[in-house]
């Protein structure tokens, strides 16, 4: 006896072309490609120019990152998009500027213990300057999230998105008040002078006013060190508040599942304070390294490098601290070299492309594990 | 026979028509200002903008922030037309606009009656071949406009040159938006696949992008009379209150057909719940992309209409903060009812635009943007539902069919509670 013959329908060539999706590979390949060849000959053409457009893009990209990883946190565990993030951001900076030039605050180790090497008191001052810059960016991250944010918790969530534009908007244009800040762009004055190294077949040399760069060299100047260093640092810390703490492990657990939480004793809304603030603190350090690097604090500086920290965060898989972090590189990355090899307008406009076909391609971003949806 | 006309239907149009003729006499009479009349023209621009939006958010549920962009794609494209019409006495814009639109229109509606027949065709494929037809119709579109260019302008040249302009205007405000309906399309097509906060970046992503090509719209995309960041001038300022308010009327009746439809009610259905909606049978991409063109449909027209109320465009009009405005409108007004946002609308613009920058002093005038956020706080926290929540006009209110769950008496004597049809379902379950 024979098994009834099952009919295998015959795939045709189309078919299989529709169902593997090839269309649309091709067209994304395509686009890797031409990005690929665009990155090479660039690269052709001026290896040291390059090299040094990708330590700028390093530089912009670590500040991204920390930006992002507030965002990455907030959403994780509360899923709002928080709007307000760059402008508490925008605040870190001012009150850095305020320390600085009205306050000289970086100079006081200078006062306290004359005897220090120039160094090390300029250290600790900028230090200070920076943790001054966190700690009211998670105090004034902290009062938003208990006046704006916490009675919304349970309303529909566009409801708590109205609200971060709210403020956010409140925050910039309070800042623009006359006598708030003003609405005028600042020159930031840099809290140490600007040291630059160059890196050449001769090796490494000191530039100063007798000593021009050699030809064919890279610079490194010491705020891209400090900035590096500093995000790094930051991060590492974070993640050893996240992965060995009880805070972080509470964070995590309100991040799964906020009525189980609740069930095992977390206090879910003061954790979430406490993320509010740990991400703002993180943003109020970027601030102050973004003026530091670019010399200018303006009220509304906030707004795009937050979009862009976002499309960081979401770039990287919403919710993960590394995914943050390689996002935010990725941006600044891309929004360097095409402002340097494209054209320089299109910046603004080159991570939300790269943020579409990314999440086309994955739909949760890089590091992102696939969420259920939950009600 | 004639079809009996509800009462509902006489009072709409009947108060639509004397507001149409009443306010436009009286700004002809000159007894409303110019000011003020700027003011309305532009709470009717902002009403059919957050209109559109509102389809795409309040009902079907697509958080979207690039209303703005298509709001200046549609600007930009009028004001393009009417500008060479006026200034370079050349319908170049005109035709060539023309032309494009018509032929990668009927390429992408061809393209969809073809491509909705294979089962199984991911978006990006789609968008893949979508984009390749439109380029290269576009291309062939430009050359035709080209060609005839000449015997469109001397065939508008035997119009009195009122009446020519008048036809112009029009033409531009339609070809606006659907310039934007079709980039929206096209735009939409890969986006919309993304889920719902995604999709809010990724427009918020397109809003700037136009608002940095506009920017640079006479280097990067080689439009001189655009002159980019400096600001486009020497714009007709024909947009009168009767052509803004006629397109409004025209808005508000097309979407509450379109809502009362079974287009609408599958529209609907997706917003509350998508999962449910595909069991039901329903296309869920493809009512998707529908409340998304037309979205940007009003949105394009919207712009067009704008342009030619000041004479004047700049980039930073789009800047992607005011982006915000037509998503807060509809917030403000409630979300998924047609009255709340025109009221809200209407009542933004005026107290925003009009009426706090005369009760405030000299150089107070920043103050409106701190003090409405605070507003927006309080609104949020107090009545999150909207400031009228859920109450229609009559003509908008949805007729549903009743349910007839007969009122059967139980054997203990309560009567089983007759089951309500909420007309607009609620916000909540737009998440």
């Amino acid at each position: 006896m024979t098994a009834p013959a099952i009919a295998i329908p015959k795939t045709t060539f189309f078919e299989r072309v529709i169902r593997g999706r090839w269309i649309g590979k091709t067209f994304l390949i395509l686009i890797a490609l031409a990005a690929i060849w665009k990155i090479f000959i660039s690269f052709q053409a001026g290896p040291v120019v390059f090299f040094q457009q990708v330590i700028n893009g390093m530089q912009l990209g670590f500040v991204y990152a920390l930006i992002a990883l507030g965002y990455t946190m907030v959403y994780g565990i509360v899923r709002l998009i928080n709007f307000a993030h760059g402008d508490v951001f925008m605040v870190g900076a001012f009150t850095s500027y305020y320390a600085i030039a009205r306050f000289s605050l970086n100079t006081w180790p200078e006062f306290v213990a004359p005897g220090l090497p120039d160094w090390l008191s300029i250290l600790i001052g900028v230090v200070t300057v920076i943790l001054l810059s966190m700690v009211v960016c998670a105090f004034l991250a902290f009062i938003i999230e208990r006046v704006a944010y916490k009675p919304l918790r349970t309303a529909p969530r566009i409801s708590a998105l109205i609200t971060a534009i709210g403020v956010s908007f409140f925050l910039e244009y309070f800042g623009a008040l006359p006598f708030v800040y003003t609405s005028n762009f600042v020159t930031y004055k840099r809290p140490f002078p600007v040291q630059n190294w160059a890196i050449s077949a001769e090796g490494i040399t000191r530039i100063s006013a007798e000593t021009p760069a050699p030809p064919q060299s890279l610079l490194i100047s010491n705020i891209a060190v400090i900035i590096i260093l500093a995000s790094i640092f930051l991060v590492l810390l974070l993640n050893f508040i996240v992965r060995r703490t009880r805070i972080g492990k509470a964070m995590r657990a309100s991040a799964y599942d906020k009525p189980t939480s609740r069930l095992m004793g977390i206090n879910v809304d003061g954790i979430i304070s406490v993320t509010f603030a740990i991400g703002a603190a993180l943003a109020g350090a970027a601030g102050v390294l973004y003026a530091i690097a670019y010399q200018q604090v303006y009220v509304f500086m906030g707004i795009i490098p937050g979009l862009k920290a976002f499309v960081a965060a979401v770039l990287g898989g919403i919710g993960s601290i590394p995914g943050a972090f390689v996002g935010g590189l990725i941006i600044g990355q891309a929004e360097v070299l095409s402002a340097a090899y494209i054209s320089t307008p299109m910046r603004d406009a080159v991570a939300f492309t790269i943020l579409v076909l990314v999440l086309l391609v994955r739909p949760t971003g890089i590091f992102g594990e696939p969420t259920s949806e939950k009600a | 026979m004639f079809k009996k006309i509800s009462r509902d239907k006489v009072l709409f149009f009947g108060v639509s028509f004397l507001l149409l003729i009443g306010i436009q006499l009286l700004i002809s009479a000159g007894i409303i200002n110019n000011f003020w009349s700027t003011i309305i023209r532009l709470g009717a621009v902002y009403a059919m903008v957050s209109l559109g939006l509102n389809l795409i958010y309040g009902f079907n549920g697509q958080f979207s922030l690039g209303q703005f962009g298509f709001y200046a794609i549609g600007a930009y494209t009028a004001a393009d037309i009417t500008y060479r019409w006026v200034n370079e006495d050349s319908s170049l814009g005109l035709t060539v606009v023309l032309a494009v639109i018509l032929l990668t229109g009927l390429a992408i509606l061809g393209l969809r009656r073809v491509l909705s027949r294979i089962r199984g065709l991911d978006a990006l494929s789609a968008f893949a071949v979508y984009l390749t037809a439109v380029l290269i119709l576009g291309y062939v579109g430009l050359i035709v406009g080209k060609t005839i260019e000449p015997a469109v302008n001397s065939l508008l040249g035997v119009l009195p040159e009122a009446l020519a302009l008048q036809v112009v205007f029009i033409m531009a405000v339609l070809l606006a938006a659907l310039v934007a309906a079709e980039i929206s399309f096209l735009f939409g097509l890969p986006v919309l696949t993304l889920g719902s906060d995604y999709f809010g970046i990724a427009t918020l992503g397109f809003t700037i992008i136009v608002k940095v090509l506009l920017d640079n719209s006479d280097t990067m995309l080689g439009f001189v009379e655009m002159k980019g960041a400096r600001g486009m001038i020497g714009i007709p300022k024909i947009t009168t209150w009767f052509w803004v308010f006629l397109f409004l009327i025209i808005t508000v009746v097309v979407l509450r057909n379109l809502l009362h439809s079974s287009y609408g009610r599958a529209i609907v259905s997706v917003r509350e719940d998508e999962i449910a909606a595909k069991t039901m049978g329903i296309d869920v991409a493809n009512y998707k992309i529908l409340s998304f063109v037309i979205g940007s449909l009003f949105a394009g027209l919207a712009g067009g209409l704008y342009a030619h109320i000041n004479g004047f465009l700049h980039p930073n009009t789009f800047n992607f903060i005011k982006s915000f405005d037509p998503m807060i409108i509809i917030v403000l007004g409630g979300l998924g009812t047609l009255t709340g946002t025109l009221v809200t609308s209407f009542v933004w613009v005026l107290l925003l635009e009009g009426a706090l920058r005369l009760v405030l002093p000299d150089g107070f005038e920043t103050w409106r943007y701190v003090i409405y956020p605070l507003i927006l706080l309080l609104v949020m926290l107090l009545r999150p539902k909207g400031l009228i929540g859920e109450y229609e006009f009559p003509f908008l209110r949805k007729v549903l069919p009743p349910l007839y769950i007969k009122k059967k008496a139980s054997p203990d004597g309560n009567q089983l509670p007759t089951s309500s049809v909420d007309n607009a379902g609620t916000p909540e379950a737009a998440q």
